[in-house]
């Protein structure tokens, strides 16, 4: 059965958001499943579903893969978006673990403790605009070609723009240094399956709010506290 | 220029271990260099050298990368060592995260609080017993072939002893329920490569001590 790639997740950004952003670029439809009880996600632990007792899990191809990483890399790799060799394929690698990095400073956010969160915004914003954001705009400005690597669009420049957007959620004029990251926002979100995506009515997910984080507690029984990094 | 990989990191595991497991499994020499001091790290970030001011850095056919992950893959892409199609591919890279994952809680063991280590110790010891072992134990008792992904030697091979021997250096007897994994473990630790790492003098870091612990926070402190 070819079908549709099926996620299994909340109803909510997550680990699952870069997933839905790469499928949604490579103009892939997929079906969702929403985590919303803590039965849902124990029968999916019974029926084996998770082989390592998570979500992000996503059925494609014949495969309950999970792991958001591999899934990523499948995606990417069967939909064109990895590069043309092995050292195009290393440069997104690394582009990729960058804004991974970077989004993983906002994936906690909305488990901290108002205290943290205060803290943990001005550190998101301080290492976006001296640590990350900076490389990006040098090899824009570099290469003064339209996409990171190889002159093709790719998985690196679907991932840059969900950061770049995650952290002008948090602080909107945060591009003002980067000229280049200006205008790549504009070129890749005026990509069509990216421009739709990026539409009310579409499967991109809303900032986490009090509701999704209370979902993600109960159903995972996660009730500790979240230290920020 | 010897035409080796060179590796940067501070003189021990870290996050460079896995790096330092993989070249060795692929018979591939190569060089370190250690950093010692806060100096030498201001100063590789001053020329540039670190894409995100962070170690590791491998110095490979021309390139300065980091990354953990992108770097691993890279070795593992070259040296034939990630399967034959996307589909192995995508078993050896769910395999390796789901290890890395496991791993990473030995990784900031060292650096946790005096009083939260035994908590620790206790959640590496359930994690491993009840999350991470019973799906390796479960793919080798089903498949019944030597190695993890397509009846060949792969990156998750390589993975799955790190992780078997890391596990075993704080809870010996964690093996115990594990008997596929056991004979896994024998059969890694005879293959000629690995069994080279595997002795005395081999780039293979010991596990972290005090003095490892404080020069990492020296350099590193923020």
């Amino acid at each position: 059965m070819a079908g549709k790639p099926k996620l299994y997740y909340f109803n909510g950004r997550g680990k699952m958001e870069s997933i839905r952003w790469l499928l949604a670029a490579a103009g892939v439809e997929f079906d969702e499943e929403f985590l919303e009880t803590r039965e849902q996600y124990e029968k999916l632990l019974q029926g084996g579903s998770l082989l390592f007792q998570q979500v992000p899990m996503v059925e494609i191809d014949g495969m309950k893969m999970v792991q958001t990483r591999a899934i990523l890399n499948y995606i990417a790799a069967k939909y064109n978006l990895y590069g043309k060799d092995l050292k195009e394929r290393a440069l997104i690698d690394m582009y990729v673990g960058g804004t991974d990095d970077l989004m993983g400073f906002i994936l906690m956010f909305p488990f901290l403790s108002s205290e943290d969160k205060e803290k943990q915004h001005a550190v998101i914003v301080q290492k976006a605009t001296s640590r990350y954001f900076p490389v990006y705009e040098k090899v824009l400005r570099d290469h003064k070609q339209d996409f990171l690597v190889g002159n093709s669009f790719s998985w690196a420049d679907v991932h840059l723009l969900e950061a770049i957007l995650m952290v002008e959620e948090k602080k909107s004029d945060v591009l003002s240094g980067f000229p280049q990251l200006q205008a790549f926002k504009a070129r890749i979100s005026n990509i069509p399956t990216i421009k739709k995506f990026l539409e009310p009515g579409s499967q991109r997910k809303p900032v986490p709010d009090d509701k999704y984080v209370e979902t993600v507690r109960r159903v995972l029984r996660m009730y500790y506290d979240i230290k920020a990094n | 220029m010897s035409g080796k990989p060179r590796l940067t990191y501070c003189n021990g595991r870290g996050r460079m271990e896995p790096v330092r497991w993989l070249l060795a499994a692929a018979g591939v020499e190569f060089e370190e260099i250690f950093l010692e001091t806060r100096e030498q790290y201001e100063k590789l970030i001053k020329d540039g050298a670190l894409m995100f001011q962070q170690v590791p850095l491998v110095e490979i056919d021309g390139m300065k990368m980091v990354q953990t992950r992108a770097i691993l893959s890279y070795i593992a892409g070259k040296y034939n060592l990630y399967g034959k199609d996307l589909k192995e591919r995508a078993l050896i890279d769910m395999y390796v995260e789901g290890l890395t994952d496991m791993m990473q809680m030995i990784l900031m063991f060292p650096f946790s609080p005096p009083e939260a280590k035994e908590k620790n110790l206790d959640s590496i010891k359930e994690k491993a017993t009840n999350r991470y072992f019973p799906v390796f134990e479960k793919v080798l008792k089903q498949h019944g072939q030597e190695f993890l992904v397509g009846n060949k030697f792969s990156w998750a091979d390589v993975q799955l002893i790190e992780a078997i021997l890391a596990v075993e250096e704080k809870i010996p007897a964690v093996l115990s329920g594990f008997p596929q994994l056991q004979a896994f473990k024998k059969r890694m630790s005879n293959m000629p490569t690995i069994k080279k790492f595997l002795q005395p003098g081999s780039p293979r870091k010991p596990p972290p001590d005090e003095c490892y612990v404080e020069t990492v926070l020296k350099i590193f402190k923020k």
